[in-house]
């Protein structure tokens, strides 16, 4: 296998872009990640997208969008895993380059969430648990994290503000990205008085609905090395998978796809927890980003809560988690959101994020899952 | 949405609560499945779920997906039968402030959903708080 | 041979709204309906709820009582003015989710609020033709009244099921009557939502001559007196009517009691008289002899006389008691969440 770096990233102002169809948010995404790298062609190309179906009514990604690109001919192949989408599209792409099938792989994400209403959307999200045995008893994403929210509370004694503080630190953090789609800071009294959602959870524990895309160009690493600039390198890929049912899993406290996936990723980049600058990690709910710290070794069974309320995730802290805002604050069109977790990393470890940079950060993780946890894909980049 | 044939071919488990075990290991699959995910065996005897469990988790639906928005808020808890098996389903009959981790409760046959005001009707188990 | 009930069973939803709650919507009288209907307050179902999911929990109950698998049983019929389909049979779902099928003959049955004691009848002369071992006669009904109208304070949710069969019966069925006329007094024309009735017209002409004159046929045949029998039973359109029609057929208030569940649980339709039913089983003792007449608009009348077994002791306590389930826990609603359960408020179509 051949090392693999990150040479270029792209990605637009998130939000709700009525005026914007899906090809424009993803080709202007692809373009500067191209024009960011310096490459001028790509050899293959992925695009992670959640359900192109439901939410936009198009399948056929892969080609449609290659087409848009200009680059027409090229394998383009279209990833899914619910949310984690965006993940494992950056994953096969590295694995394209790392095995020396391609060179220039753009991997990219995308999601259009708001041509649909609301119902739909949460129709579409739904799709990402067990239909027959979750979906039919009308359960919804928010009601089966909030499941897990009051079991955690109540095994471990997490508690309301803890969740909230999580929510405050990522708005806190995407203040300070200017491509966030909520960068307005929230206080945990807002959070915890926010409208209700899926008892304990509270709409400001949400992430939102958001249009989106983002996309970066893996190449060899001594490719990179000969185009000069600075150097990111792919130090660890790895994904696991866990039961598609929360019901079906022993222990509801505990996210195992993402321990095992960063189980696997620490052997392969040879470093802990304790050798991160940063993360980047799925919060797309608070409880989420508090299960998820656990789950990557970063705090004690059961004690996730206490890292935004003690202000260790925090920027500054001992391990920011989310400095780019998070799913929270920047926005989650589920698709494009691994891609955009890869994309800050690299511009973390560039240091290139301006009032959010994470002071000598020379490794950082990312953490996309799908569902509630039955997909997880991690991914550690460091400075080359 | 759900379409008759994707709804009928559930009524096993959603009428009868039919499940299988693994002949091999022993663990109980709902619904039935072809391979066990414990020890990989492919033989099975059929067994059904037991009736009565308690509330693991659950939480409390503001926010309905579409065909549930009458009901809301309603709420869907993770219960665990007194055979071990994990199963989803709503609470019903019941305050919301009710509920904790560990009330006990019992399966009731309810209408699950419906598919709009002409489609198909769609049953199956809730959970009822029990004395 | 004697054929009768081997088991039985009821189901009552657990939420209620208040007569005064009606009325106080209505501008209307509570203490007068209250007292001229003996009407206190009625059962609700909640939107998951209807004629099916209640006649499997009452079914479910019945065949507990009756110790048999459902699979045994060769009929099943359901009697109901509210069957959730126009078209396509309440008895498949309920027989599917009983483990009853596939060798199993299933109609659905509607008379009003006759239908019930209608399919006890034809599931009880199928096992004494010898047709099968075991039939299953349900009477069930979430009864709907238009708002306003005088059959909103009494229109209410519930079930009653009853396996027959000629082994280990619980109640011998001795003596069955009918009585029927084309008598228009209560009716719900294809696609409309609400029925409409004819006032004071369903009394004396309609009620009242239907079941007294089943009343008196059933005891001639039988060659009975109202000393006869230890407990009656009758269609329960609101408190006051089988009150009087008890009184009429020389039955006291003692007698009716027990099986008079209307002014805490209303009218059932085609659940009334077979719930009353369930209600006198779970008291009854052994040689006690239970009359029992019922009343659908239309109209027509079943009677039944029931000999209480011995085998009623053992079987009592397999499955929740009908007055028990009246009366556990009750979730008291308003008219608002009434409103929107009962599908009487206008939204925005899908
Ligand atoms: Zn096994």
């Amino acid at each position: 296998m051949r090392d693999v770096a990150v040479i270029g990233v792209g990605m637009n102002r998130w939000g709700e872009l009525w005026e914007k169809s899906h090809r424009t948010i993803w080709t202007e995404a692809a373009l500067e990640a191209i024009d960011d790298s310096g490459v001028d062609h790509v050899d293959a190309m992925y695009v992670g997208c959640m359900s192109g179906g439901l939410f936009m009514g198009q399948e056929h990604l892969g080609p449609l969008l290659a087409e848009q690109l200009g680059m027409g001919p090229i394998p383009a192949t279209r990833v899914e895993s619910a949310c984690a989408s965006g993940g494992l599209a950056f994953r096969q792409a590295y694995l394209a380059v790392a095995s020396g099938a391609h060179d220039i792989v753009l991997a990219t994400g995308l999601e259009k969430m708001t041509d649909v209403d609301g119902g739909a959307a949460t129709y579409a999200l739904s799709t990402a648990a067990d239909q027959e045995y979750e979906c039919y008893h009308g359960i919804t994403f928010p009601g089966l994290y909030a499941m897990m929210a009051t079991a955690h509370m109540h095994r471990y004694g997490t508690t309301r503000e803890e969740l909230a503080e999580v929510a405050a630190k990522n708005h806190a953090h995407g203040s300070l990205n200017p491509l966030a789609q909520f960068p307005m800071k929230v206080t945990a009294k807002q959070v915890m008085e926010s409208v209700k959602v899926a008892d304990p959870l509270r709409i400001l524990d949400c992430s939102p609905i958001t249009d989106g895309a983002a996309a970066v160009v893996v190449v060899p690493l001594d490719m990179a090395k000969k185009m000069g600039g600075p150097l990111v390198r792919v130090a660890a890929s790895a994904t696991a998978t866990d039961t598609i049912a929360l019901h079906d899993r022993e222990d509801l406290c505990w996210i195992g796809s993402t321990a095992r996936a960063a189980e696997e990723a620490y052997r392969q980049a040879g470093c802990g927890p304790d050798g991160l600058s940063f993360c980047e990690v799925h919060d797309c709910f608070t409880i989420a980003e508090v299960m998820v710290i656990e789950a990557l070794g970063l705090f004690d069974r059961g004690q996730g809560g206490k890292g935004a309320a003690s202000g260790a995730t925090a920027l500054g802290g001992r391990i920011p988690i989310n400095p780019s805002g998070g799913l929270k604050s920047k926005g989650h069109p589920v698709g494009a959101t691994g891609i955009a977790q890869i994309r800050e990393t690299v511009m973390q470890l560039r240091g290139d994020c301006g009032d959010r940079q994470v002071k000598n950060a020379h490794r950082g993780l990312t953490q996309n899952m799908g569902g509630t946890g039955a997909s997880s894909v991690v991914h550690i980049l460091e400075r080359a | 949405m759900i379409g008759s044939a994707r709804y009928w071919r559930e009524i096993p488990q959603r009428y009868r609560y039919e499940a299988s075990k693994c002949t091999s290991c022993g663990k109980v699959f709902f619904p039935p499945r072809l391979v066990c995910s414990k020890c990989q065996g492919r033989e099975f005897a059929q067994t059904v779920l037991a009736k009565t469990g308690t509330v693991e988790t659950f939480t409390v639906i503001r926010v309905a997906p579409s065909g549930f928005g009458d009901e809301a808020p309603y709420a869907v808890g993770i219960v665990k039968l007194d055979d071990g098996v994990k199963i989803t389903a709503q609470i019903v009959d019941c305050e919301p402030e009710e509920l904790e981790v560990g009330t006990p409760v019992r399966l009731e046959f309810r209408r699950v959903q419906q598919d709009g005001e002409s489609g198909v009707l769609c049953y199956g188990y809730k959970f009822v708080p029990r004395v | 041979m004697d054929v009768g009930i081997v088991g039985y069973g009821a189901y009552v939803p657990r939420h209620r709204i208040k007569v005064g709650e009606i009325a106080k919507v209505w501008g209307a009288d509570a203490p007068a309906y209250e007292k001229g209907l003996m009407l206190r307050e009625k059962s609700v179902p909640t939107p998951d709820q209807d004629t099916i999911t209640m006649s499997v929990e009452a079914a479910r109950h019945a065949l507990e009582r009756a110790g048999i698998d459902g699979s045994r049983v060769g009929a099943i019929y359901i009697g109901s003015e509210s069957h959730p389909y126009a078209v396509k049979p309440s008895g498949t779902v309920v027989a599917e989710a009983l483990g009853a099928t596939p060798e199993i003959h299933c109609a659905d049955f509607e008379f009003a609020c006759k239908a019930g004691s209608e399919g006890m009848f034809v599931a009880l002369s199928l096992v004494k033709a010898g047709q099968m071992d075991y039939a299953l006669g349900i009477g069930a009904d979430t009864s709907q009244g238009a708002p306003g109208d005088a059959l909103e304070y009494s229109a209410s949710a519930g079930a009653a099921a009853f396996v027959f069969g000629t082994k280990d019966i619980v109640a011998v069925c001795e003596h069955t009557y009918a009585f029927m006329t084309d008598t228009p007094d209560f009716w719900r024309r294809e696609y409309q939502f609400y029925p409409r009735h004819a006032g004071r017209f369903t009394g004396e002409p309609a009620y009242f001559k239907h079941v007294l004159s089943c009343g008196r046929g059933l005891m001639e045949r039988a060659n009975m007196e109202p000393e006869d029998f230890q407990w009656a039973v009758f269609h329960q359109p609101n408190g006051k009517f089988p009150m009087r029609a008890a009184k009429e057929l020389g039955f006291p208030k003692e007698k009716v009691e027990q099986g008079w569940l209307a002014p805490t649980l209303g009218n059932t339709y085609s659940g009334s008289s077979p719930m009353g039913l369930t209600a006198i089983l779970d008291v009854a003792k052994p040689g006690d002899r239970i009359f029992m007449v019922s009343y659908g608009s239309g109209s027509g009348s079943d009677g039944f006389i029931w000999r209480v077994t011995d085998r009623i002791e053992a079987v009592r306590a397999m499955a929740p008691h009908t007055r028990a389930q009246l009366e556990d826990r009750p979730i008291y609603i308003d008219y608002g969440t009434y409103a929107k359960f009962r599908g009487k408020i206008r939204k925005l179509a899908d």
